[in-house]
């Protein structure tokens, strides 16, 4: 295989790696536990370099399962034991753990080739060069062989623990109730997310390893409610970023690691903008449609209301969209809707007619809303107050609620302000 | 002591204003951060300080200068923008802050590392330096530097002692606060602003990984220390500076080792210290009053079980050790042992192998029997607990009772129970005054 394609390859297994359990820290609200466990393992790898003087990966390991062990409870016992605030406490923790390991390194310098800059972002650049030699023969780079361990890992305890796993995150009572320990899910997750930081380390640093754990997965929970689709996009916008930065920090001549982030931050801005129902756009829709919705209704009931007070039943086009007092843009798809409906007529002479069907459904609407203000009034409210309320209520009262509201209300031939309540229709 | 300044190199004027650079800015964090802990902003430090990087790149891409105020205006910039993008993703998508603060934290320094990797391999010259700004390096500070951060840290300060009040009331009663009239919105970015500047004037000799420490650890001690927040603000100043400059001076000892983590670790020392030592909250205060609380317990239940078997024994005055290991359920070595305690306190006589409470004893264990017995049946009489489950509750509360919470439930009783209260007995011994209504009484113990 060629440098860049081992380099991509680990960018690829890093990525889905963390996508695949910062997900859950998403879901758990404790994203930022991950962030400080990704900064406090840094003493234990650098203690771990020392004692062994190599780069052994067990060792590594270790210490950082020690540390972020540490971490985890140390946060708690300073939030429980001295009542620290949780979120002062994880900023205690994860900045002095995150010093130690700095002036541990920075001391001892000399002797190790861990630097301060490998620290922030790794570099993932020398992947290729870092091969895996075994009696002799080359088995290609080291990276790649203990981040697809890590990988497979972490699919054995997704996929074995799935069910404890989403039943701790999503309600820890039951999940107690039934004999799962949250506690005790919560360090197999914590252990789980130590170590794949470390594995990731060396590529990208302990800083941009965060942003693997947690973009991925807070992005793909706007596009989906399920589990499944969540954790599955989740690592493909992690492979996604990985390739992608690859050939954009070559392009800008930067470091990769930064670059790969970077990639996941324009996800994560495009899921906030474009993911259906969550997404920026699509609520805007949403409230377009219904305001358009809600305009349609204005018309009919503006309408309907002028039947009532006098014989000219036309209106001229321009006060009739008046009516629906939006946007001239949104009333003019309001009327569209209308006419496509056959609820109104347009005539040659840029008037508009409400015909029959119009006409009924406009008294309807009249009807929920003087029965509302009846059902207000004769709850106490003043009559000068019910207007609002009903005006908000309604769009929403269908044939069924309008008939229980007129089962309530006593004596319903006249609402507050002494109008006629239209009959109902559907029983003449 | 001219050497003893000399190896310290505090004879030199740069070190001497390095290191009051770095006092004042511990200074400010921990002002600042006593606000902001408080206000459960701890970690929006954190994300401001790094979204602050990108801007600290950009400044000096456009601008190609590396002066303090011109990097410190652009990480201003990208830094309020990061906290602006935290707030919109909270309030508008269904990520909550926690997400939204490690988001919004790490994509900006991954921008910001970009951009930095991307000055050091395509720029050739002065753009040594920048990389400073991610441990930070108090050392690198010229005295023009130093001239600015005091010029800004003064301002931070006057600024929080004018507003003092309305922060103070908008953390602890932003409900008041409005009722006043003030905007909490305003306040609330008043605050906010404040933090940004600290965390901005910092920047340099902290680094942009550390610096949230500067707010949180030393506010988070001072609080250890004291319940009003005018104490907390002067001691987190204390300690922050204290932090600030040790760190610097240490770090100069060693000058491969960044300064910002060394400031940390001072901090985090003085912060597990406080922990520790605090009057009241600390560790070992609670330690020591826990403690105090089990002698008392001891003493009371020791001299209980002296008046109940003076009792028992028609007012026999001694007691072998074998009846009270009885007595007390204890081991033979805990009663002899609190024998010995109590002989020191002058509250009993240990004569051959006897114990005999003495008149101020005997005063003592009346009195826990008492509460005792009257708290029982205070509770059966109200009707709150069942005559078979008073026992444990009456346990608990005999050490707490006071002289004259005792005698208003004497009053009590006695009013309007009609029980005469100095003769008062086990509510389940022989000659109790209580009848159980309809139910077999039933024999349980003191």
């Amino acid at each position: 295989m060629t440098d860049a394609g081992w380099i991509i390859l680990t960018g690829v297994l890093a990525a889905t790696s963390c996508a695949l359990l910062g997900t859950f820290l998403v879901l758990r609200k404790m994203s930022l536990l991950g962030d400080a466990l990704s900064h406090a393992v840094l003493p234990g790898i650098a203690i771990a370099f020392f004692l062994s003087d190599s780069r052994a990966i067990l060792p590594m390991f270790i210490g950082a399962a020690v540390f972020g062990l540490l971490t985890t409870l140390l946060v708690e016992a300073f939030h429980r034991r001295w009542a620290v605030p949780e979120d002062a406490s994880i900023g205690i923790v994860f900045t002095a753990l995150f010093a130690l390991g700095v002036v541990l390194i920075s001391v001892y310098a000399g002797q190790v080739d861990l630097d301060q800059e490998c620290v922030l972002y790794g570099e993932i650049a020398y992947t290729p060069f870092d091969t895996l030699l075994w009696d002799n023969q080359e088995y290609g780079p080291r990276p790649v062989w203990i981040l697809s361990g890590v990988l497979i890992f972490n699919l054995l305890f997704v996929g074995l623990l799935y069910k404890e796993l989403t039943l701790a995150s999503f309600d820890p009572g039951l999940s107690l109730s039934v004999g799962v320990s949250a506690t005790l899910i919560h360090y197999l997750l914590m252990g789980a997310v130590s170590i794949t930081t470390v594995a990731s380390f060396e590529s990208v640093g302990a800083i941009l390893v965060v942003a693997m754990l947690i973009v991925p997965g807070a992005s793909a929970y706007l596009w989906s409610d399920r589990l499944p689709r969540i954790l599955g996009l989740a690592v493909i916008f992690g492979a996604v970023s990985a390739v992608a930065g690859y050939y954009l920090a070559g392009l800008w001549n930067s470091s990769i690691a930064g670059a790969i982030v970077v990639v996941l931050g324009v996800i994560f801005g495009v899921s906030v903008l474009v993911a259906p129902r969550q997404g920026l756009f699509a609520k805007l829709l949403q409230r377009g449609r219904l305001s358009i919705q809600v305009a349609q209704d204005h018309i009919l009931l503006g309408m309907v209301r002028q039947v009532e007070t006098s014989a000219d039943q036309t209106w001229r086009l321009r006060d009739a969209l008046g009516l629906a007092s939006v946007h001239p843009w949104m009333a003019r798809q309001a009327m569209r809707l209308l006419r496509r409906k056959g609820l109104v007529a347009l005539e040659a002479d840029a008037t508009v007619d409400l015909t029959a069907d119009g006409r009924r459904q406009g008294l309807q609407l009249l009807r929920g809303h003087r029965l509302w203000e009846t059902y207000l009034n004769q709850l106490g409210l003043p009559q000068d107050h019910v207007h609002g309320p009903a005006d908000a209520v309604e769009h929403y009262l269908d044939q069924s609620l309008r008939q229980e509201i007129g089962g309530l209300v006593a004596d319903v031939g006249l609402d507050p302000q002494g109008k006629r309540i239209p009959d109902d229709s559907q029983n003449h | 002591m001219f050497d003893f300044l000399h190896v310290l190199h505090l004879h030199d004027a740069t070190v001497r204003s390095v290191l009051f650079g770095s006092l004042l800015i511990g200074a400010t964090g921990g002002v600042l951060g006593s606000f902001a802990v408080l206000r459960r902003r701890s970690l929006m430090g954190d994300a401001l300080a790094h979204a602050a990087l990108p801007g600290v790149a950009l400044a000096f891409l456009w601008t190609g200068s590396k002066s303090l105020p011109v990097l410190i205006s652009g990480a201003t910039c990208t830094g309020v923008l990061g906290v602006l993008l935290i707030q919109f993703i909270t309030t508008r998508t269904r990520i909550k802050a926690d997400a939204a603060i490690g988001i919004v934290l790490t994509v900006f320094f991954g921008i910001g590392i970009v951009l930095l990797t991307h000055i050091q391999r395509s720029l050739v010259g002065n753009q040594a330096g920048l990389d400073k700004f991610l441990f930070g390096q108090a050392a690198s500070m010229v005295e023009d530097d130093v001239r600015v951060m005091s010029v800004m840290s003064l301002l931070i300060i006057v600024v929080v002692l004018l507003l003092y009040k309305e922060f103070k009331a908008l953390i602890f009663d932003p409900k008041f606060l409005q009722s006043l009239g003030y905007s909490l919105q305003r306040v609330d970015l008043a605050l906010m602003g404040l933090i940004v500047l600290t965390v901005m004037v910092g920047l340099q000799a902290v680094g942009v990984v550390l610096i949230a420490a500067m707010l949180i650890t030393p506010a988070v001690a001072a609080r250890f220390w004291t319940e009003r927040l005018h104490v907390m603000v002067v001691l987190a100043a204390f300690i922050g500076g204290l932090s600030g400059a040790s760190g610097t001076f240490l770090s100069a000892q060693a000058p491969r080792v960044p300064t910002g983590p060394v400031m940390v670790l001072v901090a985090t020392g003085l912060f597990v210290l406080s922990g520790l030592l605090a009057p009241r909250r600390g560790l070992l205060a609670r330690w020591r009053r826990q403690r105090s609380n089990v002698l008392r317990e001891r003493r009371h239940h020791f001299l209980r079980a002296l008046v109940v078997l003076q009792e028992r024994s028609d007012n026999a005055p001694r007691f072998r050790v074998d009846e009270l290991v009885q007595e007390l359920g204890w081991e033979r070595r805990r009663v002899a042992g609190e024998a010995r305690r109590l002989r020191r306190l002058h509250l009993v006589d240990c004569r051959d192998g006897h114990v005999q409470a003495t008149a101020q004893g005997l005063a003592e264990g009346t009195f826990v029997v008492k509460s005792h017995r009257l708290w029982e049946h205070y509770l059966v009489y109200r009707d709150i607990v069942n005559a078979d489950h008073v026992d444990r509750p009456a346990d608990e509360v005999e050490h707490l009772l006071t002289p004259d919470i005792l005698e208003r439930l004497e009053e009590i009783l006695q009013r309007d129970h009609g029980i005469d209260t100095e003769r008062v007995v086990d509510i389940h011994g022989r000659g109790s005054q209580y009848r159980p209504a309809g139910r077999e009484r039933n024999e349980v113990g003191t």
